[in-house]
């Protein structure tokens, strides 16, 4: 403040210099003082904050005042009024009053202003930490995605190389890392290999043994494990002198296979079986690993190893696959050869039998022949076991083809009514010679109710019955033979398994051999039925044959629907054959086998017949169409070829035009009568009546299109023929 | 004369008919085609050849008293003529048309006039013939009697 000068001075002395100096600065600071609140308003209001406005104020005022003082002062420096030093005064003491209370303002304003200062530079600290933490989760959320991405990758394929490779590569972009290798281990299980690394592209054939502490160590947990750079597992780039290397991280990649995906078993791997995965960070990059890229880490190495497990499983599966397709080609080719050898087999034995019968039957007709003549007992002796023995062998060879057709289900029975009584006469005739020499009465037993005329296989039924009753003959030394025949009704005795059910025109035949003979051990019954198989010793063997005998009656009686047991008491006490077999019931008395004669003709009716004639010749138009008439038909007549093809409609089913007429026209109009009908159910029959019925001419009509020619003219009985044969046909060309 | 009498003529001149040659097996067919829907068969027929031979004749006549032969319309003719015969069983007739058309194809005017001839001849013959037959029936179904059914017993 500048001292204020009450002293009334008169007028300018000797210090005059001084006083302008004063004045001078007097005016300055008056102006200062001005124009300081008008700056501070001017920026206050540009600043959008300022808590103190009342202070600024107050502060304006007193700047104000103390620059009105001085600016007063400068009138004081001359003689002034007494106004003047009024208002100075006024303006003196009001600075004053001002002055003391801004002062004691500030006291309590400064501090304030102060601590908002601390304030500041404290919400500073905290946004610069802030923007650090999430530059941090930015990070993570994208090493997050990249998780992701990786993930998707590795599970689109489900080829193991391409899963491990894609892994490798994008762990690598992810963490930007300098290598990135996979340890598999080998086959034995003691070693682990080095198959896949990121940068080396052809890694080197590199093993290390399964059992260092550093690999238990990452095996041992889930978690990724951070391993020095100089571990064997690790050392995989050539040591080019760099200053550091960069952190090392190892991880165990689970190999799964198909019989771990126990549900129970799911969250503790009971493999054995890990991979190694090995991480690298750049050298000299002073980079650390940190908790987030670990996690992702450990996270992918989970992925992978489900990613791998579906790829083995996949693997699997086509494996397989291929195996069994292999498999079915195998197995169609070695059907074809199973087939073809049937076919072969078949063929030789067809071709075998016949070349073998031949001589065998020429032997046994020249044999008997033979017997007829006159013998000396010798020779007759002799000629008799030829003829013996060759019987013995054509049946052996019968036997032997029937039953190889009948394994292979080729042979089919051969139906055809016969008389069932005849039958069972002719078997007993057969077998009464030997009976009668061996002394053992045969007795035949039709029940009442069988049928006369049955429809089946004879030839095989009389086999099987010769069969059997031949078996009762030939194991009987003494006794009588019985053979009943009856209709099986359902309260007769068969064996459990085994029902009859007679159906409407079939019954079931069945057929008792009962002898008292030798009779067989009930244990070896089920042998019986077998093929070669014969219960005699051999001293006993005289009774020849080859023992497949039952083994084909079976066969027989099987594919007739049928079952055939034995019963005996054992030995010495007999035994009973029987055998239902099913057989159908023939309406007619033995002529069924034979095709029916076409029914008279005389019987077919022509009725409404809708037919039309072409002739020129009006005579024979009438006779024919007298003809037709007679014969039922409908007939329309016409007189020329224009007038036919006006005529002819769908209805028409036969068109009789007479082609004697010399001239090719005749048989154009049989093209334009097909060109008409296109469809060939609506196109009538055609037939041409023509004199002369050589080769040519038939030739012709038949390039023309027609169905059929007659010769003119016509009798009734030929065209009542004609028109039956041709209607049934459609196509006649032997009505000559 | 009495009805069986008549029968009897009727049968015994038929047959001379069919032994002369006159009428062949064709003719029986049209016999057996006539039945009560039809009755008047054969006779219609017979009628029907008569008229178109007659007129056929004619033409033929005609056509061969031409100054220059037309064989191309002769045989057309001559073909008809013999399609008619053989449909009603005129078998004389029939035969001396295909002599004729052998003539015609060869040409020879004086062969086919003679041929013409011939037909006519036996034409004449066998309608005489005819007639009288259809006379004989006439009388015997005016008679109330029935025609005896042919037998070719021969």
């Amino acid at each position: 403040m500048m001292e204020v000068c009450n002293c009334i001075e008169p007028q300018w002395p000797a210090d005059e210099l001084l006083m302008k100096y004063q004045y001078i600065s007097d005016f300055f600071i008056a102006v200062a003082y001005f124009s300081i609140p008008l700056e501070l308003i001017y920026f206050v209001k540009k600043s959008a904050v300022f808590p103190y406005r009342w202070v600024l104020v107050q502060f304006g005022a007193f700047i104000v005042l103390c620059g009105a003082t001085h600016l007063i002062n400068l009138w004081t420096f001359t003689t002034h009024s007494r106004t003047v030093a009024l208002v100075m005064t006024t303006a003196k003491v009001l600075t004053a009053v001002v002055s003391c209370a801004t002062a004691l303002m500030l006291v309590h304003i400064i501090p304030d202003l102060l601590s908002v200062k601390t304030r500041e530079l404290f919400l500073k600290n905290k946004a610069a930490e802030l923007d650090r933490e999430m530059g941090l989760i930015r990070t993570q959320e994208e090493t997050g995605r990249h998780v992701r991405m990786l993930t998707h990758e590795i599970r689109s394929t489900l080829d193991r190389h391409t899963i491990l490779k894609t892994t490798l590569v994008e762990l690598g972009r992810t963490l930007a890392l300098e290598e990135c290798a996979l340890w598999m281990p080998t086959r034995t299980g003691l070693e682990l290999q080095l198959s896949y690394t990121l940068r080396q592209q052809h890694p080197v054939e590199y093993t290390v043994p399964i059992q260092l502490p550093v690999i238990n160590q990452v095996f041992g947990t889930s978690r990724a494990v951070k391993i020095s750079p100089n571990s064997p597992v690790a050392r995989l780039r050539p040591v080019s002198g760099k200053y550091l290397l960069g952190e090392v991280v190892a991880v165990r990649v689970p190999l799964l296979h198909l019989s771990n995906f126990q549900i129970n078993d799911w969250p503790e791997l009971s493999t054995k079986r890990y991979a190694l995965m090995v991480l690298m960070l750049p050298s000299d990059s002073a980079r650390q690993w940190h908790v987030h890229e670990l996690e992702l880490v450990e996270v992918v190495a989970d992925q992978v190893a489900v990613a791998l497990s579906h790829a083995a499983i996949l693997e699997e599966s086509m494996r397989a696959r291929d195996l069994l397709m292999e498999q079915n080609v195998a197995l169609d080719i070695a059907r074809r050869e199973a087939e073809t050898a049937i076919r072969a087999r078949n063929d030789f034995l067809a071709v075998m039998n016949h070349e073998m019968r031949t001589p065998m039957h020429a032997i046994i007709a020249l044999s008997s022949l033979l017997q007829e003549t006159e013998l000396t007992p010798e020779q007759r002796l002799m000629v008799e076991t030829v003829l013996k023995s060759s019987s013995l062998l054509a049946t052996l060879m019968n036997d032997v083809l029937d039953l190889s057709r009948l394994e292979d289900g080729s042979l089919q029975l051969e139906l055809g009514t016969f008389n069932l009584h005849t039958l069972f006469r002719e078997v007993l005739n057969l077998i009464k010679p030997i009976a009668v020499v061996k002394k053992l009465p045969i007795t035949l037993n039709l029940a009442p109710d069988l049928p006369e005329f049955v429809v089946g296989d004879e030839k095989r039924l009389m086999q099987i019955i010769l069969n059997i009753v031949g078996n009762a003959v030939k194991f009987s030394k003494q006794g009588s033979i019985s053979v009943t025949a009856l209709v099986t009704k359902s309260d007769n005795r068969a064996p459990p398994d085994f029902f009859v059910v007679p159906t409407g025109s079939h019954f079931y035949l069945r057929v008792k051999v009962k002898d008292l003979g030798a009779g067989i051990n009930p244990q070896d019954i089920p042998k019986l039925f077998t093929k070669f198989a014969q219960t005699q010793s051999l001293a006993t063997r005289s009774s020849g044959g080859s023992g497949l005998g039952l083994a084909i009656s079976k066969r027989f009686v099987n594919l007739m629907e049928g079952n055939i047991w034995i019963e005996s008491e054992g030995v010495g006490k007999g035994c009973t054959a029987i055998f239902d077999v099913k057989l159908g019931i023939s309406n007619e008395s033995k002529q069924s086998g034979i095709p029916k004669v076409p029914a008279n003709p005389q019987h077919v009716n022509f009725a409404g017949l809708k037919v039309l004639v072409m002739d020129e010749n009006g005579v024979s138009r009438m006779v024919t169409k007298g003809l037709l008439v007679h014969l039922g038909c409908e007939v329309t007549t016409v007189s020329s070829s224009e007038e036919c093809l006006r005529v002819v409609s769908h209805e028409h089913r036969v068109v009789f035009m007479d082609v004697c007429t010399p001239g090719v026209e005749n048989y154009q109009i049989a093209l334009r009568i097909h060109e008409k009908f296109t469809k060939r159910h609506q196109r009538p029959l055609l037939v041409a009546l023509t004199g002369n019925t050589d080769k040519s001419t038939k030739e012709r009509c038949m390039s023309f299109g027609l169905d059929g020619v007659l010769l003119k003219p016509v009798s009734l009985d030929n065209m009542r023929n004609v028109l039956s044969d041709l209607l049934e046909h459609r196509v006649l060309y032997e009505a000559m | 004369m009495e009805l069986v009498q008549m029968q009897k003529s009727l049968q015994d001149y038929t047959k001379s008919l069919f032994l002369d040659g006159v009428l062949d097996s064709q003719f029986l067919q049209l016999q057996q085609l006539q039945d009560e829907s039809n009755p008047d068969f054969v006779s219609q027929v017979v009628t029907l050849f008569f008229q178109d031979s007659d007129r056929i004749l004619n033409d033929l006549s005609l056509s061969l008293d031409q100054q220059v032969v037309d064989f191309k319309k002769v045989d057309p003719h001559v073909h008809q003529l013999k399609g008619s015969s053989s449909s009603i069983g005129a078998q004389r007739v029939k035969n001396a048309c295909v002599v004729f058309r052998s003539f015609c194809e060869q040409q020879n005017v004086e062969g086919c006039h003679r041929c013409l001839q011939q037909v006519k001849k036996e034409y004449y013959l066998v309608k005489n013939r005819l007639e009288t037959l259809f006379k004989l029936e006439q009388q015997i179904v005016a008679s109330g009697g029935m025609i005896p059914a042919m037998e070719l017993g021969f």
